[in-house]
């Protein structure tokens, strides 16, 4: 029952976010943000937490997503939608294809080549610059209001509509994510988590769960990229450098990532406290740096399971 | 066209061993506890700025022997408090808390030595070429080669001559065995870690010697390093070797054919080997 | 069953404590304090940390300055003026574009001011003109800003690309050699001085004989100098910036390049040269600004300032962000409004005072293309001055009118919104 509860604070606190941003000293694309990265970092702890397999390498299926959706919007039709979609399925298709060269890797050795493979769509966004416009990231285009057939979603001049827009996608990701976690699909890969020699005396197919997990992840990550670019109206190479990346894994272990709800936790309090110490010291790399060492030292179950673990110390 | 060639492959060998250095330092740490360590680079700049904030008392040379040992100790000591603290942990949270570390270690040096390049000053009897056709052998890069064959050769005579380097070889194969044979496997941590931050921290001055000193010094070659340690095989020192001079005479040739490929190839060459060796070119199997 | 309203009560109350200390903040000054009025935000979106956080600092030295005169001479429109600064990082135009977004949105700015990143100006320019705020670009150079991609609400004052490549060319052809090869970094500001050198050299006979474009960042230049060396250029072009220009400078001068062929450039800084050992202070380059110009009336008074401030003296990046923050003060006094529209039709066509400006001849934004036209210093870097930071030698000033695009050149086709 607790949990329904939590779930329930949850999406009201975002459902309303835009009205009372702005109140607490925030600013409406903040709360884009929040949900954006919130969900990409949902999207890795798909694989990390559930799956038990560390990627480090998560960026470079964010940033195809970006480019996906700034290229088709900039080069080929003018339309929102059109430009998720192929973003989304470029991340994927990627995801897939390197997946299945790395699945018999582990641990360590895991995380090392996804930031290996990862960098390599880096440079690929950073030198081409014909293409993707290099450094200088790709401007010139924008997102498009989005016909519904009955009605015109103008997510271009109005802040809330695009606040809502993304919301919507992060209902149906989340709802998907939790639905394939409740039923025997993510079952197995709590199975594998926990003993993978076990599950694979029981017959269970590792590679295949463990490669289905990373396309999973990867097309929310992609989706996650796709959306992210669109609240910037702007894509970067750097959304597909390996330090993004670790950025989400903080993200996931910072909020919790034995916890369906943790990431989001997690993304909510890196993107605020960045965003607070940026503009109030020129250190504020060392204040994140700390924040990462002491969760790891003092936290190292994030919000969601260091909150749980003192409700049951303290009945 | 066979001279620029080369050209390049002498000179992505200068580099190669650069990224070796590093990747050493790397390698011994990751063999022996598994954790990664993401500050290597903040180590190097350290080292680096060690070495500047020496060289008026002591000289060159002398902050050439120093910095490396001071910087080595400051490993210690983040070993002994942070490091130590991880090990039999999920790989995660060393890449993590290292991370952190490395931005820590960025802002710090920008804190103390400001963000302004600094100049970094080298003897005049390494600056010059050492002929007029083979412009690009300098004195500095030939001294730096033979410093890191030097540092390489000693590293794999202590490793294999000494008791501490064979007792961190089978800590390697097998850490819990040589603590049950009485080994004190914290102190092993321990001075393996400071071994590992020495070589960043030689690497440290000898770039500061080639590159400008500023606190990004050490991010830009963190990566190479990880490439090389893969391409070489996780577990072995000398695929690390091996693999660091690869890449960097690997990037140096691509400069001439195809230049906006020259960050990307060692990536390419990773995923390549990857695809026919799955363990590197000469890692064992079995570990990791 | 009271917990849900622990979080909101603690977000309450912590929003009630910090409107209170901001009360107290903007309380504290006395001046402010007597008038009771909200002073006038300046956004400040720049670099702080990465590679040009040196540069960025110096914008951010001369801004300060600049606030502390305008405040000491009654403010803007009589009210005091407050910078609030935002690390935009060196390269992430991402962060660059949230920043902007922030101050505009949430601290509601009067103005904006960045950036030196030439593609994260660009990229902020696209902001501020959506919102439709007055924004001064202090030092990001690229053609587009004044050029292709310019607009009602953007001013900048350092130069453009081609006024770099026009003011350093005849000098170099001339005193050099025509043959070129151009190490150029890899982004908006790299590919716009290239250009502009190209076309330059073409008008006095130069050609180019290759070129490489290298990354933002990268640290070994060995193997495009080998190749830029086997090309026989008279002249290798270094237009990197920053701590590119200070890796690829030394690495050239230690494989002994200096002594077979020029190496020089269009751009170059003194934190650059600060940066280099003194056998790498070499080539023929162009200054934007330089402090030791003992002619020129109110400069050692600047100078002095900046001393007393950082104990070292003024860049032409100080002077950049102290002109930059004093425009705006200028635009909103003349157009006695805030108004960016007002604003921005007064400071078209401005001539900057000599206290601002700061140089031999007048400088003044031009009315069509909103570029500041200044005065460019070309010179040798040298080892050795007659003071420890007098590192560059001035042999030719040209003035920018001279080197500047004409506005049809330059691609500028600028729309106005409707007055309202």
């Amino acid at each position: 029952m607790r949990k329904h509860w939590g779930s329930g604070v949850i999406w009201l606190l975002l459902f309303t976010m835009p009205f009372w941003m702005l109140a607490v000293g925030g600013y409406t694309e903040l709360a884009a943000r929040i949900v954006v990265l919130g969900l990409a970092a949902m999207a890795l702890n798909f694989l990390l937490g559930f799956t038990g397999v560390l990627s480090f390498g998560h960026a470079a299926y964010f940033g195809l997503g970006a480019y996906g959706v700034g290229m088709t919007i900039k080069y080929l039709f003018p339309s929102t939608a059109a430009g998720v979609v192929i973003g989304v399925a470029a991340g994927t298709l990627a995801g897939a294809i390197i997946g299945a060269l790395i699945v018999k890797l582990r641990g360590v050795y895991f995380a090392m080549v996804t930031i290996a493979f990862g960098q390599v769509f880096y440079f690929i966004a950073f030198r081409w610059n014909s293409v993707t416009g290099g450094d200088d990231g790709l401007t010139g285009w924008g997102r498009q209001p989005i016909n519904l057939g009955f009605t015109t979603l103008d997510i271009q001049g109005n802040d809330k509509a695009f606040y809502y827009f993304v919301l919507a996608l992060f209902t149906i990701s989340v709802a998907v994510m939790a639905l394939l976690l409740r039923g025997p699909f993510g079952r197995t890969l709590l199975a594998i988590r926990e003993n993978e020699r076990r599950a694979r005396f029981l017959g269970i197919p590792i590679e295949l769960h463990i490669w289905l997990s990373f396309v999973i992840s990867c097309f929310f990550a992609s989706l996650a990229g796709a959306l992210f670019a669109l609240v910037n109206n702007f894509t970067d190479p750097r959304f597909l450098r390996w330090d993004q990346s670790g950025t989400f894994v903080i993200m996931a272990v910072m909020g919790g990532m034995r916890s369906f709800w943790g990431p989001l936790m997690g993304a909510t309090v890196y993107v605020l406290l960045q965003d607070y110490l940026s503009s109030h010291t020129e250190n504020w790399m060392s204040f994140v740096g700390l924040v990462f060492v002491l969760v790891v030292l003092f936290f190292p179950r994030g919000i969601v399971g260091t909150a749980r673990t003192r409700t049951v110390a303290e009945p | 066209m066979t001279q620029l060639i080369l050209f390049n492959v002498f000179n992505g060998l200068v580099v190669g061993a650069f990224y070796a250095l590093m990747a050493l330092g790397l390698s011994l740490i990751l063999n022996l506890t598994g954790v990664i360590n993401f500050a290597h680079g903040g180590f190097l700049a350290l080292g680096a700025y060690i070495a500047y904030t020496l060289l008026p008392y002591v000289g060159f040379w002398g902050a050439l022997v120093i910095a490396p040992v001071l910087t080595a100790l400051v490993g210690i000591v983040v070993e002994r408090v942070l490091i130590r603290r991880l090990y039999g942990r999920d790989p995660l949270y060393s890449l993590l808390l290292t991370f952190g570390l490395a931005f820590i270690f960025e802002d710090g040096t920008r804190f103390i030595w400001g963000a302004q390049s600094v100049p970094y000053q080298i003897p005049a009897s390494l600056t010059t070429a050492l002929s007029p056709s083979l412009f690009f052998l300098t004195g500095y890069r030939v001294f730096m080669v033979v410093l890191v064959a030097a540092a390489v050769a000693g590293l794999f005579l202590l490793l294999t001559r000494t008791r501490l380097g064979m007792r961190i070889r089978a800590g390697t194969l097998d850490l819990e065995t040589v603590s049950v044979l009485g080994v004190n496997v914290r102190i092993l941590r321990n001075l393996n870690f400071g071994l590992g931050i020495y070589l960043a921290g030689l690497a440290g001055v000898l770039a500061a010697g080639m590159l400008g000193l500023q606190p990004t010094i050490g991010t830009s070659l963190i990566m190479p390093s990880f490439v090389a340690i893969i391409v070489g095989g996780l577990g072995s020192l000398p695929g690390t070797l091996l693999g660091g001079i690869l890449i960097g005479v690997a990037s140096g040739v691509t400069t001439v054919f195809f230049p906006s490929a020259t960050e990307a190839v060692m990536y390419v060459m990773m995923g390549i080997v990857l695809l026919v060796l799955p363990r590197g070119l000469l890692g064992e199997e079995g570990r990791f | 069953m009271k917990k849900p309203s622990t979080p909101t009560a603690m977000t309450r109350r912590t929003v009630i404590k910090a409107a209170a200390a901001a009360g107290a903040a903007l309380l504290a000054p006395p001046i402010i304090k007597a008038r009771g009025e909200e002073p006038i935000k300046i956004g400040l979106d720049n670099p702080l940390t990465g590679t040009y956080a040196a540069l960025g600092k110096n914008e951010l030295v001369g801004a300060q300055l600049a606030i502390e005169q305008i405040n000491a001479k009654g403010g803007i429109l009589g009210r005091q003026v407050q910078l609030l600064v935002e690390d935009s990082t060196s390269g992430e135009a991402g962060t660059a574009v949230q920043k902007a977004r922030k101050l505009i949105e949430r601290d509601q700015v009067n103005f904006l001011v960045g950036n030196v990143n030439s593609a994260l100006a660009l990229a902020m320019a696209g902001v501020s003109n959506e919102k439709g705020v007055l924004h001064i670009v202090p030092g990001g150079h690229t053609d587009g800003i004044t050029g292709s991609s310019c607009h009602w609400n953007v001013f900048r004052v350092c130069n453009t690309t081609t006024m770099e490549a026009n003011a350093v060319s005849s000098a170099l052809l001339k005193n050099i050699g025509k043959k070129w090869y151009y190490i150029t970094p890899d982004y908006a500001f790299g590919h716009t001085l290239q250009e502009g050198l190209e076309k330059a050299a073409a008008k006095g006979g130069g050609t180019k004989v290759g070129g490489d474009l290298t990354p933002l960042g990268t640290t070994d230049f060995s193997s495009y100098l080998i190749k830029a060396q086997s090309a026989n250029p008279d002249v290798i072009m270094f237009l990197v910036q920053g701590d590119d220009m200070i890796n690829a400078l030394k690495q050239a001068v230690q494989f002994g390049l200096d002594k077979r062929l020029h190496l020089g450039g269009a751009q170059q800084e003194l934190e650059s040269l600060l940066g280099l050992p003194p056998e790498a202070r070499i080539g023929t380059w162009v200054f934007e600004w330089y402090w030791k110009q003992p002619d020129v009336p109110h400069v050692k008074e600047f100078v002095a300032a900046i001393k007393k401030k950082t104990g070292k003296v003024p860049t032409a990046r100080t002077w950049f962000g102290h002109a930059s923050i004093w425009s705006c003060a200028l635009a909103a006094n003349q157009a006695k409004s805030l108004n960016a529209l007002k604003m921005a039709k007064a400071l078209g066509g401005m001539k900057l005072p000599p206290e601002v400006g700061l140089m031999p001849n007048e400088a003044y934004f031009h009315e069509k293309t909103h570029q500041l036209i200044t005065t460019l210093y070309v010179g040798n870097a040298q080892a050795k001055g007659s003071e420890p930071e007098d590192l560059f030698n001035v042999t030719q000033l040209v003035k920018g009118a001279d080197a500047a695009a004409s506005p049809e050149e330059a691609g500028c086709k600028m729309t106005w919104p409707s007055a309202t």
